[in-house]
């Protein structure tokens, strides 16, 4: 008998819950019971709920068991599982889950299927076929495939991202540089990091597609540090597509040449702020830049340069081999393609859902989500970071679109949507966003750095019922200064949690009617 | 200007106080060696402080206040443009930490699930702030916003690994697990 290949994860989140130990037990079982098996070290399905989760490729597919506690792993082999038999963890063929059967998976279609580190793996589920594509086309037609596609960029601008290649290829320089925004700091987030750990190369890809498309040479991601996994998973992938020419002086032998470089952030919030970014790399404190001048124009060194988000980077490769039609045809309106969206916070089936756009709040939480982790009701939800607007359920039907979270005066960001139960106290929630403003504000334009820290205080002089309905006016007006007065989005966007905290549930907010609610 | 050739600069018939202190002078030999090392293999990169100070941070832990001169001097940087970078990014401490750094998350999606009750028994079993080390050296407290683990939380990451879904009992026995390997190591009690 053949070995049974055994797949478990190496995502981070899955390491975080114990599937470095169930790796071993399996090992040391399978050793222990004379069974011969392969053991692969996949990136994680998303279903993260179900982590670690352990898969058995049989001739019916792959079977997943989840959660696998090391201890569970001797009764797993007790009941056969090595041929995908039943057992209480058994969720029967992965690709079937509901949950991960009814997804649009384009930018994530390898992540968990193979191991991450594995060029060969990655050739051999369509990786690089966008890389051979765009070697054949002039630097103008790969642009115009992004543009056609839709793509908007990401990290949450929504900028989009063929008529910002578009400005660096048409820019004068002998030096152009692409940069990846890797600074995923927003909490609820964590699709980059899943590609960087899941699926590395596709960025690698997708970048040096990039670099192609705009005549940039050299490029650079910036990794936040609280993602050390991402790093050596990073390193690992960069040092396998030099030694097999899909980096370096001769890409793919076309003639072209590409660089790369893994560079680390220090824990700045606002380094994802791309002007920002772009000092920290260039090795100063990370205040933000005016723009003008464009980053595109005038960015890393001075040069042009384009900078995008990782997923936008990452979903370059598909629509270089599918066709830019192929990606448009996903999505509604002005938001075209797919989002990896990220279920996050008390929510009981929390992972990862890349779907396309126009997928309500409603179907995400509930029938994805499975509700709140507590069994209390979902009172609220913050979609798109800190900076993201907090909202109740009448606004539950709002379907996933940038222009349509625009017109409740929320914003979609980054994907990351967090779930909170009906303990939660946003009188809390709105101040804790100023204090985490004034905490990562860097202290450049006096909005943000002395508004943040007025808005602590007045919050606080609210909820002391300390002259009520001055404070809040004098909050709204606060607000309205740092969202016009701000030179970047920290500042300027600090009011989305804040207001609509105080909009829609400003029963936390009075002290009255606190007491009221307690009684 | 000529005051440099000045025949009265002989220092052999007067003392000369310096007032330009030797660089780095308060540093252990490890962390000077650590310093130049680090500017040695790296000053060559474009952008090339941060990469300094992480791989200064890896090797000894923290960035030694008295390197500051030494990195300007070996980047021709100023002393208050190396200390700018090093002040303004959260990551970088100035304080030798214990043989532990648990960075314990703060934002919302842990505060979701109890991220509050959470660092309350952090700082309360341990008996620090943040920022702050324990009396047995162990265990340096951090906060951090965000560790990409927001669908099992509350996160923490002890040293460089990533933990999931902590209680105040797993906490306790990840903290208790950390101070035996340490006795393990040095021999000394658990």
């Amino acid at each position: 008998m053949s070995a049974v290949t055994i797949f478990v994860p190496r995502d981070s989140a899955a390491l975080s819950v114990g599937a470095e130990e169930t790796a071993t037990a399996i090992s040391a079982e399978a050793a222990r019971r004379n069974i011969e098996i392969r053991l692969v070290r996949n990136g994680s399905r998303g279903m993260l709920w179900l982590e670690p989760l352990v898969e058995v490729q049989t001739p019916a597919g792959r079977i997943a068991y989840g959660p696998v506690a090391a201890h569970r792993v001797p009764d797993l082999f007790d009941a056969g599982f090595t041929s995908g038999a039943n057992h209480a963890l058994a969720w029967g063929p992965t690709a079937e889950i509901p949950y991960f059967k009814n997804q649009e998976r384009l930018t994530f279609a390898r992540v968990g299927v193979t191991d991450p580190l594995d060029l060969d793996a990655y050739r051999a589920h369509a990786g690089f076929r966008g890389l051979e594509t765009a070697v054949g086309l002039e630097p103008a037609a790969i642009v115009a495939a992004v543009t056609t596609s839709g793509l908007r960029g990401r990290g949450g601008a929504a900028f989009p991202a063929g008529i910002k290649w578009n400005t660096v290829l048409r820019a004068p320089g002998a030096q152009k540089y692409v940069v990846c925004n890797a600074d995923e700091g927003d909490s609820g987030t964590f699709s980059d990091r899943m590609i960087m750990e899941g699926d590395p190369f596709v960025l690698i890809e997708g970048m040096t597609i990039a670099g192609l498309a705009t005549g940039a040479t050299q490029g650079f991601i910036y990794l936040r540090c609280e993602y050390p996994h991402a790093k050596r998973a990073l390193d690992a992938a960069i040092g396998a597509a030099y030694a097999r020419g899909f980096l370096g002086e001769n890409i793919l032998g076309g003639g072209r040449r590409f660089d790369l470089d893994v560079r680390l952030g220090a824990g700045a919030y606002i380094c994802g702020e791309e002007t920002s970014l772009l000092e920290s790399l260039e090795g100063k404190r990370g205040q933000v830049r005016f723009k003008p001048p464009l980053p595109a124009l005038e960015g890393l060194f001075g040069k042009p340069t384009v900078i995008n988000n990782v997923i936008t980077l990452a979903t370059v490769p598909i629509i270089l081999e599918r066709g830019a039609e192929y990606y448009r045809d996903f999505g509604m309106g002005r938001s075209r393609g797919t989002l990896p969206i990220q279920l996050t916070g008390n929510i009981k089936h929390g992972g990862l859902v890349e779907r396309a756009f126009g997928v309500s709040l409603r179907e995400l939480l509930y029938d994805y989500g499975g509700g709140s982790a507590s069994g209390r009701p979902i009172r609220a939800v913050q979609v798109g970071g800190p900076l993201g607007a907090y909202l109740p359920e009448s606004r539950f039907d709002t379907p996933l679109d940038y222009e349509a979270f625009t017109a409740i005066k929320g914003m979609l960001g980054h994907g990351g949507i967090v779930a909170f139960d009906d303990t939660v106290d946003m009188a809390a929630q709105a101040r804790y966003a100023m204090e985490f403003c004034a905490l990562e504000s860097c202290g450049k334009c006096t909005p943000c750095r002395i508004g943040s820290r007025r808005g602590v205080e007045v919050i606080d002089r609210l909820v002391a019922g300390n002259d009520a309905s001055k404070q809040e006016a004098l909050l709204r007006d606060l607000c309205e200064t740092m969202t016009v007065g701000s030179l970047c989005a920290l500042g300027g966007l600090t009011a989305y949690p804040v207001l609509s905290a105080l909009e829609h549930f400003s029963e936390d907010f009075h002290s009255t009617l606190r007491a009221a609610g307690a009684q | 200007m000529s005051s440099a050739s000045s025949p009265n600069n002989s220092t052999a018939s007067r003392r000369v106080i310096s007032i330009k202190p030797e660089r780095g002078a308060s540093l252990t030999p490890q962390e000077r060696s650590a310093v130049l090392a680090a500017c040695d293999r790296l000053k060559a990169l474009p952008g090339a402080l941060l990469p300094i100070l992480h791989a200064l941070q890896d090797a000894v832990g923290y960035v030694p206040p008295d390197a500051v001169p030494l990195i300007a001097r070996e980047l021709n940087l100023s002393i208050a443009e190396v200390h700018g970078v090093v002040s303004f990014y959260h990551f970088f401490r100035t304080s030798k930490p214990g043989r532990h750094v648990l960075q314990l998350c703060r934002a919302e999606a842990c505060q979701s699930v109890g991220g509050a009750a959470l660092e309350a028994h952090a700082k309360h079993s341990l008996a620090v702030e943040f920022h702050g080390t324990t009396a047995d050296g162990a265990v340096t407290l951090e906060p951090v916003y965000c560790l990409g683990n927001c669908a099992l939380g509350p996160a923490i990451m002890l040293d460089d690994r990533l933990h999931g879904r902590i209680n105040a009992e797993r906490f306790d026995a990840l903290i208790a697990a950390a101070r035996r390997r340490d006795g393990a190591t040095t021999g000394g009690p658990a």
